[in-house]
C-alpha cells in the first residue's frame, strides 16, 4: 500500500534476472551468504547464480548436498587435514580424500572450471576423471596435496583441451618419469600459468620450449630444478611477456655464452614483477638479474641456500619497489638493515630458517626485525625464525607498525624468554594485540604465561586464527581467547597445559568457529566424550597412534591429539582406524 | 664457560668445568640439555629448571614439555643426529630450504695408499661410522672400545680411530657426544695401534 507522496521502491518487484545482475557484483563469499539469508527468493536466486564456492573444511559438507544447494557451481575450492599436518602432526591417511568430490561432481554434470585443493590427497585416479568429466575445465591448483604421481598430470594435460591453469605448490609428487609435460596436446596455446617447481624428476626439455613456445598468454612460468639453465634463457626469448617467473636450476658459469645469452633475454623481460626459484644458484650469476629488479614486487629467495648475506643484500638494494621478500636467514641482521633501507614499500616479509634444528645457529634476531620495522612502515604480513625475541623489540615494532594483519613469530627454542630480562614475552605480544587492531592472525612462541593471553583476549578483536605451542600456564589462558576473540575461527594448540575445565566450557563457541586442535595438551578422553555427546554439530576426532583399541582406554587418560570441527553431516565414513570419532 | 660453538651454557659448577656439556644427552635444539629417559619421553622437571634460567615463581610449569615425544623414528631417518621434538619448529618437512646437509671428510689409514672420503652426516653414532668405516678397509680391524670382541689380534695389526678436530688438534674418537664430534670434525685418521702412546687406547 502506498502513502500519498511517499514511494517506497521494493526489490521484489524487480524481476529475478535484474536481482540476479546486482548480485553478480557482490563477490565475497561472505557477502553472498549474507544475501542468501534475506528472504526465500533471494535464497533462490543467490543459489542459482553462485558461481564461487570455498569450503575450508572439506568435511563440514558432504558433496552431495553442495551440488545440491549450488546447481551452478563452477569454482570450488576445498580444505582437507588440519595445519598443523604441515609439521607432521598427522599422520598419513587421516583422510582429506578428493576422489568422493570428483565423482558426485561428474555424475550431477556440474561444469566444473576451477579447482583449488590445500592439503587434499589427490589420486591419479581423480586427477583422470576431472580430466574426463568437465570439458571446460580451466584451472587446477594446488597446494601442499599428496597422493598422485605425474601421470595424474599426464591425464590433465591430454584431456583439458581448455587448460589455463596449472599450478603445483609444494606437492609430494611421486615422479613417474613419464613424458606428462609432452601429453599437452599442438592445439593446446591456452596456457597462461604452469607452475610445477615442486616436481623432483626430469622434464622433456624440448616439449616445454615447444609448449612455452605456442602459449601466448603465457603470463606466469615456474620451473623446477631439472630445468637447466641453457633453457631457462631459450624459454625467456620465446615468452618476454612473462609477468611471474620461477628460475629452475640457476647454475652457470658467468663467462659462458649461455650466460651472456641469458642476459641478453631477461632484459627484454620488461614485465617481470615476481622473481622465485632458484633452487640450485651460483652466487655469482646473481648480477645478471639486476636489470629487472627495480620493477619487481614479489621476490622468493627462500630456497636459495648457495647465497650468502652480502649477495643477498647486494641483489635487494636494486629492488626499490619490492612488496613481499620471502628469504633465507642467512640474510643476517644487518642484511635486514639494508631490507629497511631500500624497500619502504614492503607489506610481507617471510624469514626462514636456513638451519631449523640447530637453534644455536639462526642468524636473525629481534634486531633485525627491529630495524625492518622502522623502514618499512606499511609492514602488514610477517613470518619471522629467529634465534631470540625481546619485549623490547615487539615494543618498538608494534609501535613502528600498527598495520599488521599477520604476525607469526617462531623462535626456534618454544620456550625460551626475553634474553635481556629473562622475563616471559606476554608483554611484547601484548602490545603487538593492542597496536595492531586489525590483526587477523597470530602465531606464537617463545616462554608465555596466561598473562599474553589475557592480552588477545582484550585486544585481538578481529583474530581469526591462533597458533600456540608451548605456552600457558592453567585453563585460564585458554578461556581468555575463547571468551575475548568474537571473531575466532580456527585454534591450534599443541604442548599446553589447556585441559577438561577449558574444553567444556568453551562449548558454546565451537559451532562458531571452523575448528579447534589440541595434541598433548591435557584433555581427557572422558571431556571429549562428553562434548560429542552435547554437541551434536561438531565431529570431535581422536587420533590415536597407538596400539591401545578403544576398550583399553578409560575416561581419564590424556588423549594425544583431538581435532574438532563444525559440520553438517555428522560423522564421516573414511576414517582411518586409528582416527576415533566421538 | 663457553662451549664448543662459542654459546654460554648455563650449568657450570664451581670448578667452571661443564660437565653436563659433554654428557650424552638429547635435548632441544639450543641450549636446554635434558637426560634422555630409557622411553622416549623428554626429562625432568629437574632437568628444566637446570637449564631454564628464570626467576618466575612456583606457578611456571617448567615440566611443560614433559609429555612431548621425541620422535626416535624421524631422529633415527633424518641426517642431523640431535633428536628433535616432533613438529618443532614449524616449518613443513617437505620444504627442502637451506644448506643440503653433508659433511664429507678425508678419511687416512696408516699404511693405505690413498685416502677415502665419508659423509658424517649419513650416520647417526659412532658405532655406525665405525661399522661403515671397517667395511670400506675390510682388512683392518679398527680398535673400538665399545666393542672389545671387534680387537683381533691374531690379524696382527689394529687400528685406533683418531680424528682432527677443529682446532687442529688430534683427539680419539668417542670422548664427545656425537653431534658435537660431527661438527668439530675435520678429518679421520685411523692410526697404527703401536703409534698411539699416551691417548690411554693401547692395547693393554
Amino acid at each position: 500500500m502506498f502513502w500519498g507522496s511517499r514511494k517506497t521502491i521494493n526489490m521484489n518487484y524487480f524481476p529475478d534476472e535484474v536481482l540476479e545482475h546486482v548480485f553478480d557484483f557482490i563477490r565475497s563469499h561472505k557477502d553472498r551468504n549474507s544475501v542468501s539469508l534475506v528472504c526465500k527468493s533471494w535464497y533462490k536466486i543467490e543459489k542459482y547464480s553462485r558461481q564461487k564456492v570455498f569450503l575450508g573444511n572439506c568435511y563440514s559438507i558432504g558433496p552431495e548436498r553442495l551440488i545440491a544447494r549450488f546447481p551452478g557451481l563452477k569454482s570450488l575450492t576445498l580444505k582437507g587435514k588440519p595445519h598443523f599436518a604441515d609439521f607432521n602432526l598427522v599422520p598419513d591417511d587421516w583422510g582429506g580424500f578428493l576422489y568422493p568430490w570428483i565423482k558426485a561432481m561428474a555424475k550431477s554434470r556440474i561444469g566444473l572450471e576451477e579447482l583449488k585443493l590445500k592439503r587434499m590427497v589427490v589420486s591419479d585416479k581423480s586427477l583422470e576423471l576431472l580430466s574426463k568429466s568437465f570439458p571446460n575445465f580451466k584451472s587446477l591448483v594446488l597446494v601442499s596435496c599428496e597422493g598422485f604421481t605425474t601421470d595424474g598430470l599426464a591425464a590433465i594435460a591430454s584431456n583439458c583441451r581448455f587448460l589455463k591453469e596449472l599450478d603445483l605448490q609444494e606437492n609430494e609428487v611421486e615422479d613417474h618419469r613419464g613424458h606428462w609435460l609432452s601429453c599437452f596436446p599442438e592445439s593446446c596455446t591456452s596456457l597462461a600459468s604452469l607452475n610445477f617447481a615442486c616436481l623432483k624428476g626430469e622434464i622433456n626439455l624440448a616439449s616445454l620450449e615447444r609448449l612455452v613456445a605456442r602459449s601466448p598468454n603465457l603470463k606466469s612460468l615456474r620451473l623446477n630444478r631439472a630445468v637447466p639453465f641453457d633453457t631457462l634463457q631459450r624459454l625467456l626469448i620465446r615468452a618476454p611477456q612473462l609477468v611471474d617467473l620461477g628460475t629452475g636450476s640457476y647454475v652457470h658459469d658467468p663467462s659462458s655464452e649461455a650466460y651472456n645469452k641469458f642476459k641478453a633475454a631477461i632484459q627484454s623481460c620488461k614485465s617481470i614483477r615476481s622473481l622465485s626459484g632458484f633452487l640450485e644458484v651460483a652466487p655469482c650469476c646473481m648480477s645478471a638479474i639486476y636489470p629487472i629488479c627495480e620493477n619487481l614486487t614479489f621476490l622468493n629467495l627462500s630456497y636459495a641456500a648457495g647465497l650468502q648475506s652480502n649477495e643477498l643484500t647486494k641483489l635487494i638494494q636494486h629492488c626499490k619497489r619490492l612488496q613481499r621478500l620471502w628469504i633465507l636467514d642467512c640474510i643476517g641482521d644487518k642484511g635486514l638493515g639494508v631490507v629497511a633501507s631500500t624497500c619502504n614499500e614492503l607489506q610481507e616479509l617471510r624469514v626462514f630458517p636456513s638451519d631449523p634444528f640447530d637453534a644455536g645457529n639462526a642468524a636473525v634476531t629481534e634486531e633485525g626485525l627491529v630495524l625492518v620495522s622502522e623502514g618499512c612502515p606499511k609492514l602488514n604480513s610477517l613470518l619471522y625464525f629467529c634465534q631470540q625475541m625481546t619485549n623490547a623489540a615487539l615494543i618498538t615494532v608494534a609501535k613502528n607498525c600498527t598495520n599488521f594483519i599477520r604476525f607469526r613469530l617462531c623462535i626456534l627454542n618454544p620456550i625460551k624468554p626475553d634474553p635481556v630480562t629473562n622475563q616471559p614475552l606476554d608483554e611484547g605480544f601484548g602490545a603487538i594485540v593492542r597496536s595492531c587492531k586489525g590483526l587477523k592472525r597470530l602465531s606464537l612462541s617463545g616462554l608465555l604465561t596466561d598473562q599474553v593471553f589475557y592480552y588477545i583476549g582484550m585486544y585481538a578483536k578481529k583474530l581469526e586464527m591462533l597458533s600456540v605451542a608451548f605456552a600457558g600456564e592453567s585453563d585460564k589462558g585458554m578461556l581468555y581467547v575463547l571468551n575475548g576473540c568474537k571473531k575466532l575461527r580456527k585454534l591450534e594448540i599443541r604442548d599446553c597445559p589447556f585441559g577438561d575445565a577449558a574444553l567444556l566450557e568453551g562449548m558454546g563457541k565451537y559451532e562458531t568457529m571452523r575448528s579447534l586442535w589440541m595434541s598433548t595438551c591435557e584433555v581427557t578422553l572422558g571431556a571429549c566424550k562428553m562434548l560429542a555427546k552435547k554437541m551434536p554439530n561438531l565431529n570431535v576426532e581422536i587420533i590415536n597412534e597407538t596400539e591401545q583399541t578403544d576398550s583399553n582406554l578409560d575416561d581419564s587418560q590424556k588423549v594425544d591429539k583431538m581435532y574438532l570441527y563444525r559440520t553438517l553431516v555428522g560423522h564421516r565414513e573414511d576414517a582411518p582406524e586409528f582416527v576415533w570419532l566421538l | 664457560m663457553l662451549s664448543d660453538n662459542g654459546k654460554r651454557l648455563p650449568e657450570t659448577d664451581a670448578s667452571g668445568l661443564n660437565f653436563e656439556a659433554t654428557e650424552l644427552t638429547l635435548g632441544l635444539p639450543g641450549e636446554s640439555r635434558v637426560t634422555l629417559d630409557g622411553g622416549a619421553r623428554l626429562g625432568s622437571k629437574r632437568g628444566f629448571s637446570e637449564t631454564v634460567d628464570l626467576s618466575l615463581g612456583d606457578n611456571i610449569d617448567t615440566n611443560k614439555l614433559g609429555r612431548s615425544q621425541i620422535d626416535a623414528q624421524e631422529a633415527a631417518k633424518s641426517p642431523v643426529s640431535k633428536a628433535q621434538v616432533v613438529g618443532w619448529p614449524p616449518v613443513r618437512g617437505h620444504a627442502k630450504r637451506g644448506k643440503k646437509s653433508c659433511k664429507f671428510v678425508k678419511v687416512a689409514v696408516d699404511g693405505a695408499p690413498y685416502l677415502r672420503k665419508v659423509d658424517l652426516q649419513t650416520y647417526n653414532s659412532y658405532q655406525q661410522l665405525l661399522t661403515s668405516l671397517e667395511d670400506m678397509f675390510s682388512c683392518f680391524t679398527i680398535r673400538n672400545y665399545w666393542n672389545e670382541k671387534k680387537m683381533d689380534q691374531a690379524n696382527g695389526i689394529e687400528y685406533v680411530p683418531t680424528y682432527e678436530d677443529k682446532d687442529g688438534d688430534w683427539m680419539l674418537i668417542g670422548d664427545v657426544p656425537w653431534q658435537m664430534f660431527v661438527e668439530s670434525c675435520k678429518r679421520l685418521r685411523l692410526m697404527k695401534s703401536t703409534e698411539a702412546v699416551g691417548l690411554g687406547a693401547e692395547a693393554k
